[in-house]
């Protein structure tokens, strides 16, 4: 369809759509830089970690190393016993995430579901718990642990975290969602609690469970400064403190090695997140959104 | 749902025994040690003596007059107010960025938000790399503009803002994705109705966005402070604390008086004086929360 514009009008038109194309060449350009600066560090540790110390100590910095030295993988992973920090890091991980799953679906179960007088106010106690981290409390949790005989143990980095609170407040949001009809069904039935928990609430839960799981998976791999204060025999010590017990050992000059211990950490992490990065983003604004 | 009547003891007993082992944790590892922590802050003890002394108020009294301590309580300000409004800023015009129709953004807001995942003493340590007053990736970024880097790890005016950067960085697609959320929520006729009132780009901001994610913004503020105020695999990795005492917050004074100095009684009162921080920033959430409920 021609139409024939004014002169004028057709100006203005003109001149609105290079306007808007501007615009989303600008928007492009932020959108680009962006990516840059959050992507660029971890480039660079990646980058770092297969240079050898000639191109390390280079200006201006060599992005992309030549000759890729994988040797530094080798010498970092036998500078410290990196094997034993992973087999630490999986055990308190895995024993911690479960931990957090169970105690969790069971305590949003039992307040969800369960007839107790003035449950509300349990329910309270333990949101005021989000008040007192362990970090603020570690002096005096040391001491428990110490008079446990729990100090360089499993048991003293993984317990004391093993309360659930938010993981609590997030699945009892999600039970009280679910329909009643199905839980009375099978109650008349004859079904228990337990049976209740496991075979219709938990199947109906999917994605909040992996949610609260992926979140406590990522708490508990990086954790640093509790593991840090109950251990110090170095075959106890966890990936993110042994990565800094590396660091102190090699000081600040051998920089390949050190970056290729910290791909040793971060790349599980990143592999996890590439995979699931929409359950954990979820679970994150679940609880701002409703909180 | 029904309870077979007669005997609710047995559905009391089966909630007990339910939140028992998450109530016990609670009660062993959160509720006591405040306690316990209470009255080690009145002591005196370096941790091996079989005794403690106890000394009243003396702990607080030597460590709000000591000039050290001070510096700390400004350092942790400085720490947490940058990163608040450091956060807050960046994460909005990062939400906004991200929320516009552009290709690739899904991949873009995945790059924002993976640091976040990362480990903390790993971020530190590339970033220590990172700013290397010489081979640094910051010296290039810098040599751009014509500015010479500081040293700024070893200088007690650079390492505070290096290790607010950092924190910036690994943290600031938290509260972008935060801000998505909040951005997404608000109702779309809203926007129809500032367009048909002839609002311009800005003051739909100012006047409809904004305000619109002023229960996110309040949620991010709570969230931002009680988390930087924890903050410190960064800071042990990137400086310890140093150079000079220049980036010891609370949690790093707290660490050093318990762990390296083992005076037991004044890390308690650190971390007593941490606790009520804490307490007051949840009141003034509870109580602004309930405030909105009740005249809205």
């Amino acid at each position: 369809m021609e139409v024939s514009l004014p002169k004028t009008a057709a100006k203005t038109a003109q001149r609105t759509t290079v306007r808007r194309y501007g615009v989303g060449v600008l928007k492009y350009a932020l959108l680009i830089l962006v990516a840059a600066i959050f992507f660029v560090p971890i480039f660079w540790m990646a980058s770092a970690s297969l240079k050898d110390l000639r191109e390390i100590y280079t200006f201006p910095p060599q992005w992309i190393p030549l000759t890729p030295r994988w040797e530094n993988y080798v010498d970092a992973w036998n500078a410290a016993p990196f094997g034993r920090f992973y087999t630490n890091t999986l055990i308190t991980t895995a024993i911690g995430v479960a931990a957090e799953l169970l105690f969790g679906t069971m305590t949003a179960y039992a307040f969800v579901f369960i007839p107790f007088p003035k449950k509300n106010l349990l329910f309270l106690l333990m949101l005021a718990a989000l008040m007192i981290p362990i970090q603020v409390t570690m002096l005096p949790n040391y001491l428990t642990v110490a008079n446990l005989g729990w100090l360089n143990t499993y048991a003293g980095i993984i317990v004391p975290g093993a309360s659930v609170a938010f993981g609590t407040f997030l699945f009892r949001q999600h039970f009280l969602t679910l329909p009643k009809e199905i839980l009375e069904a099978a109650r008349l039935e004859g079904a228990g609690h337990f049976q209740l928990l496991t075979k219709i609430v938990l199947p109906l839960s999917r994605p909040i469970f992996v949610t609260v799981g992926l979140i406590a998976l990522v708490n508990k791999w990086n954790d640093f400064l509790w593991p840090l204060i109950v251990t110090n025999r170095i075959d106890m010590r966890v990936l993110p403190v042994g990565l800094a017990y590396l660091f102190d050992q090699e000081g600040n000059s051998q920089w390949g090695v050190i970056m290729a211990a910290t791909i040793f950490v971060v790349a599980p992490i990143l592999l996890i997140f590439a995979w699931a990065q929409r359950h954990i983003i979820a679970g994150l604004t679940a609880g701002a959104t409703k909180g | 749902m029904p309870t077979r009547k007669g005997r609710p003891w047995r559905d009391y007993l089966l909630f007990l025994a339910f939140i028992a082992p998450n109530f016990i944790l609670l009660g062993i590892f959160s509720y006591w040690p405040l306690l316990y922590q209470a009255y080690l802050s009145l002591t005196r003890w370096d941790m091996i003596a079989p005794t403690k002394v106890f000394v009243g108020a003396n702990n607080y009294r030597f460590m709000f007059a000591e000039p050290g301590f001070h510096r700390v309580l400004l350092n942790t300000a400085y720490f947490t107010g940058a990163i608040l409004i450091g956060s807050l800023v960046i994460g909005l015009a990062l939400a906004l960025l991200l929320n516009q129709r552009l290709r690739g953004r899904t991949l873009v807001r995945g790059i924002v938000f993976a640091p976040y995942v990362l480990s903390g003493a790993a971020v530190g340590l590339v970033w220590s790399y990172i700013f290397d007053p010489v081979y640094g990736l910051m010296r290039v970024i810098l040599d751009w503009f014509g500015i010479g880097s500081p040293d700024w790890l070893v200088n007690t005016s650079w390492a505070m803002p290096a290790v607010i950067i950092v924190y910036l960085w690994k943290n600031a697609g938290y509260s972008a994705i935060i801000y998505l959320a909040g951005l997404q929520n608000i109702p779309n006729e809203l926007y129809d109705a500032a367009k048909v009132d002839g609002a311009t780009g800005w003051a739909t901001f100012r006047y409809v966005t904004l305000p619109q994610l002023s229960p996110t913004t309040f949620f991010l503020t709570v969230t931002t402070i009680i988390f930087s105020i924890q903050a410190f695999d960064i800071i042990a990795v990137m400086t310890e604390g140093g150079p000079i005492n220049a980036t010891t917050t609370l949690m790093w004074y707290l660490y050093q008086q318990g762990f390296v100095a083992f005076r037991a009684g004044l890390a308690a009162a650190a971390g007593m004086v941490l606790f009520v921080l804490l307490l007051v920033i949840t009141l003034v959430q509870v109580f602004i929360v309930q405030r909105r409920v009740h005249y809205s």
